[in-house]
């Protein structure tokens, strides 16, 4: 009977010392997922409280600009939405307005359908908060090996989209009383693409298409309007990558 | 509070806008997800497209940049200097973003008024 007791709370102990290191590795993937977020944190809460500001300004109560993140959650199409819902648009004009904002994200997918295959219940989610920030930071992801990567990519998504609501809800609720002058914050997320940029273009395989991606840019925003200028060379960049697969895969395989 | 349009029009026009974003993000999860095998081409695009598309995010984050009135884009030329060198030499993402962010907000807000 005693040697039983004993083993039992041997086995207590055991499933306890389990437990807890458990929750240290949660701890430790939450805190690794946290950090990759933080540039993303300055920027979603202040592009978001801008949000939320204008909305209010347009006649809104705090509620809407909480419905308006959840469930579109993408910036600068949000900043069309407010225009939209002033100038009272018509729903055809809306939606075609929207899917010419957001065409660009039609190219984030392709990188990560491999990436998402196995999220099973989490995946329409993963799909859904695919914003330009998340999708850098998910695809220059490197998990170190003891952690899960997807449970890293997941808080990844839903911290990013947190932070966005907060933004726009207290934009919505206390914008006018925030006396901090915050222009210029949202160069946070240009720098965040530089700063991914800076480290494709440092590894060899990475640079052509990174300097095709620039050039493409460059050459089509001088000769279209800053608002229609991306589309036209992220389709260009992709036929070029296409049509040059061989070299840029030699080049790949020399290193 | 809803806004002058009411509440079913903002409602309304919400779920469209919400819509077609989730169609643009979905789109190629719908169209090349499902197969079993991916295709050699897909899968090489999914590999260094994403250097070309953050490329041309920089790009986009500075594409209402004029060099010929206001402040000239000074501002944000010497900012992205600053984020790239820094990166280079230093290596460290916050670091990097937090000098360049603060360094542009001091530029716009109190230099270049």
């Amino acid at each position: 009977m005693r040697a039983q007791n004993s083993q039992r709370k041997k086995l207590i102990k055991l499933i306890k010392l389990a437990k807890t290191k458990q929750n240290k590795n949660l701890n430790n993937t939450l805190k690794f997922a946290f950090k990759k977020t933080i540039p993303i944190l300055f920027g979603y809460l202040f592009i978001g409280i801008a949000f939320g500001l204008m909305l209010q300004k347009a006649g809104y109560h705090w509620i809407w600009a909480f419905i308006c993140s959840f469930v579109i959650y993408a910036g600068s199409l949000q900043y069309v939405l407010v225009v939209l819902l002033i100038s009272g648009a018509t729903l055809i004009s809306s939606f075609v307005l929207a899917l010419i904002v957001d065409g660009r994200q039609i190219f984030y997918g392709i990188s990560l359908i491999d990436k998402f295959k196995g999220f099973k219940k989490l995946k329409p989610y993963m799909i859904f908060s695919l914003t330009d920030e998340t999708y850098s930071v998910l695809c220059s992801l490197k998990v170190p090996e003891e952690m899960d990567e997807k449970k890293v990519m997941f808080f990844i998504s839903a911290m990013n989209q947190s932070y966005w609501i907060i933004g726009s809800v207290v934009g919505a609720i206390l914008g006018d009383l925030i006396c901090f002058n915050s222009m210029g914050i949202d160069f946070a997320m240009t720098a965040l693409f530089i700063v991914i940029l800076i480290e494709y273009l440092q590894e060899g395989k990475n640079q052509l298409p990174a300097l095709l991606g620039i050039c493409s840019a460059v050459i089509f925003l001088c000769i279209l309007e800053p608002s229609s200028f991306i589309l036209p060379s992220l389709l260009t960049s992709s036929i070029i990558l296409v049509l040059f697969r061989k070299q840029i895969e030699q080049r790949a395989g020399e290193e | 509070m809803s806004g002058t349009i009411g509440i079913v029009a903002s409602v309304l026009i919400i779920g469209v806008v919400a819509l077609a974003n989730i169609i643009t993000r979905a789109f190629p999860f719908v169209l090349l997800g499902r197969r079993k095998k991916i295709h050699p081409i897909v899968s090489y695009l999914g590999k260094y497209l994403p250097p070309a598309i953050i490329a041309t995010l920089v790009i986009f984050c500075l594409k209402d940049v004029t060099f010929t009135t206001g402040t000239h884009g000074i501002p944000e030329l010497i900012c992205v200097s600053v984020v790239a060198g820094l990166h280079l030499w230093k290596k460290n993402i916050l670091l990097s973003i937090g000098t360049g962010t603060i360094l542009y907000m001091v530029l716009i807000q109190q230099v270049f008024i």
